[in-house]
């Protein structure tokens, strides 16, 4: 058996150099985003936001940002034969999920540099709040990484493939973005940057990022299956 | 038995059901190891189904299937790396080069390094592709995609090839080249599905004819 | 064979709630603040209750189904949650029932307990297109046992991530400022309870006979060689 490490390595690497060719992912969700930002820009007729209406639009439009890329996360292995190159291998199949859930992470946590700062600049009025929500964004991103792969991996393999991730991934992500939005508002009030239930809602999304991982990780040899 | 007087694949009553219908309905037969079975019948008879089983790829119905020792689908993992499957599709991703894929399969396999870079360009030379290693697989004519997809196979240097129409999109070299690579006498234990029996049947040890007479093998 | 024992189950089934309707409408008092449009908590709690237990049953049917690989549990998964969330949506609408008598509105976005509900029913109700759009029966049959345990994984994080949102309007029955509820209540409800219990076998039962008897009779067909009839949902797993 290969080891997990070279094989999770060997198609992490795959997947960040096939993407960096064909750029098929990145900017269609960093653009799709920042589009969104400047159409809520006009939308709501608001040159500045706050508080819950703030944390609301950056976390809505992340998440449809991010559901473009999930979408797009196993296609290459449906079209090109990927999950038989895998299934042959003498490797640990969940580490196409550990793999695949690295990479989204990486897609999410480049699409936030570019929209994060965009959003800061139309939206908000200082950019004190930008420093503490770095970690709400990274334990969002893990939790909605882990529920996305496994939804996409499930998608790629059925008809309307590109209906399934958002129908049956958003009521699945809607603790992870209660708990996202919660945290981020506090942050973006108009009178500074308030931790009000902070530690509780980090706590949340860890718990969600936890079980989630875990249940990904467990059930994934069986999608794997014929 | 000791390990070199194993069959290299014992078939006992294999079926695979897909809802309704019976693809394979109760196969028996045995391959002693070096041996080479040919699998003929028309199209839908369930050839790329056996062949996709014997790959560890799709799981039996019903039946025993045991495989190098090693039964199935119990016992699949540890099959795994000592076969080499040749499908219906390359199994190439098309925005790697040619040296890339053939990187991560081995990778895939735990062949890394020196060992690798020196196992992938034997196997480009043999197959005449050296000089296009670098360029991405989307821009392969199908014969060349079908050659690097035989490198893939033999990669790491399996015991049991499982060949599905291997001469498809090549050209006479190319099937020269392929008959060095995966053809007889290779020490390997060889099933080939195939629609042309003139060019495989004479270097058949066995038969195995799916569809009107299920599963009837001659020697 | 799923018949068997269908008809006692039923029939206590009927008794039970014959019991519990009679307590409800004579023996539990009336509540001052609600007054009579309160009683109908006996039926929303209990189908609140029953539905979730439902889901998480369903997932550990799922997860039975996974690693036995016997298609008869991915069955017993696929019925419990389609009863359960036939038991849900009655239990929004004789929820947004009670709120509309109690609070004067159908719905109420600051209620944690009937928002999460709300979510589970949406997440739940992906479940049939979801099948629906996976062509090969086994692969859809595991894909939804997947579903189901990830489904009832989400249900306990979806509650605690809404309760932690918002302020409690929920009328909190159990913790009066007395502190509890009075017995004719408590009893009450627990019959109402069990009857609830009782009618979600029932009806789980049911729909297994009824499967089953229809996967019987396509068997008979197809070994007659007849026309097998109209094509079976292509959701619903076939129950031998």
């Amino acid at each position: 058996m290969t080891p997990s490490r070279t094989a999770f390595a060997a198609i992490l690497a795959k997947d960040l150099r096939a993407e960096l060719r064909t750029l098929q992912s990145l900017p269609a969700m960093a653009l799709f985003a920042v589009s969104s930002y400047v159409i809520f820009r006009f939308g709501l007729n608001h040159s500045h936001l706050s508080g819950a209406l703030a944390s609301g639009v950056l976390w809505v439009t992340l998440l449809f940002a991010a559901v473009l890329g999930i979408n797009r996360l196993f296609v290459a292995e449906r079209e090109e034969g990927g999950f038989d190159a895998i299934r042959l291998a003498p490797i640990d199949r969940s580490v196409l999920f550990t793999a695949k859930v690295a990479a989204l992470i990486i897609y999410l946590a480049l699409l936030e540099l570019i929209a994060v700062p965009i959003f800061a600049l139309f939206f908000l009025n200082s950019a004190a709040s930008l420093p503490p929500l770095i970690i709400v964004l990274v334990l969002a991103d893990i939790g909605l990484a882990a529920t996305g792969t496994l939804i996409s991996s499930m998608a790629v393999n059925s008809r309307a493939r590109d209906l399934l991730v958002p129908l049956v991934l958003l009521p699945l992500v809607i603790p992870l973005m209660i708990a996202a939005t919660a945290a981020t508002e506090p942050l973006m009030l108009l009178g500074g940057v308030s931790y009000h239930r902070f530690g509780t809602w980090l706590m949340v999304l860890g718990l969600y990022d936890l079980i989630f991982a875990l249940l990904g990780y467990a059930v994934f040899d069986f999608l794997l299956e014929d | 038995m000791s390990p070199d007087q194993e069959p290299a694949i014992r078939l006992v009553g294999l079926r695979r059901v897909y809802g309704d219908r019976a693809a394979l309905a109760g196969i028996d037969l045995e391959v002693a190891r070096g041996e080479s079975l040919v699998v003929l019948g028309p199209n839908g008879a369930g050839k790329t189904t056996l062949l996709r089983i014997l790959a560890t790829l799709l799981r039996p119905t019903g039946g025993e299937v045991e495989l190098l020792g090693c039964k199935l689908p119990g016992e699949a993992w540890k099959l795994r790396g000592k076969i080499g499957y040749l499908g219906h599709e390359p199994l190439l991703y098309r925005d790697l080069s040619g040296r890339e894929n053939l990187r991560f399969h081995a990778k895939l396999h735990g062949i890394k390094g020196e060992r690798a870079e020196a196992r992938i360009e034997e196997l480009l030379e043999a197959v005449k592709m050296s000089h296009r290693g670098d360029e991405r697989t989307y821009e392969y004519s199908a014969g060349m995609r079908q050659r690097l997809a035989i490198c893939r196979c033999v990669l790491h240097e399996p015991e049991l090839l499982l060949l599905d129409e291997p001469d498809s999109n090549l050209d006479i070299p190319g099937r020269e080249i392929a008959k060095t690579l995966i053809g007889r006498g290779g020490g390997h234990t060889r099933v080939v599905v195939t629609h042309d029996p003139d060019r495989h049947l004479p270097e058949a040890d066995k038969v195995l004819t799916l569809g009107i007479d299920e599963g009837t093998v001659s020697a | 064979m799923y018949g068997k024992g269908l008809r006692p189950l039923s029939i206590a089934t009927v008794v039970m709630w014959a019991i519990t309707l009679s307590l409800v409408f004579f023996y539990a008092p009336i509540e001052a603040d609600q007054g009579f449009l309160q009683k109908i908590f006996y039926l929303h709690v209990p189908l609140a209750i029953i539905a979730l237990c439902g889901y998480v049953i369903g997932g550990i049917f799922a997860i039975l189904h996974l690693r036995k690989d016997d298609p008869r549990w991915d069955a017993y998964s696929y019925v419990s949650i389609h009863i359960s969330v036939i038991f849900t949506v009655g239990g929004l609408l004789t929820g947004a029932i009670w709120a509309k008598g109690s609070w004067g509105h159908w719905w109420v976005w600051n209620e944690p307990t009937l928002v999460s509900f709300l979510i589970v029913f949406l997440l739940y109700a992906t479940y049939y297109p979801f099948r629906y759009a996976i062509e090969d029966r086994q692969r859809q049959a595991r894909y939804a046992s997947v579903f189901a345990i990830t489904a009832g994984a989400f249900v306990p994080l979806n509650f605690l991530a809404v309760r932690a949102s918002a302020s409690l309007v929920h009328p909190r029955v159990f913790a009066t400022a007395e502190g509890g509820l009075p017995t004719s209540m408590l009893v009450t409800f627990l019959c109402a309870l069990v009857s609830m219990g009782l009618l979600w076998a029932t009806l789980v039962k049911f729909e297994l006979s009824a499967k089953s008897a229809q996967g019987q009779l396509k068997r008979l067909r197809r070994a007659l060689d007849a026309p097998v009839g109209p094509p079976s949902s292509r959701i619903a797993p076939e129950v031998q």
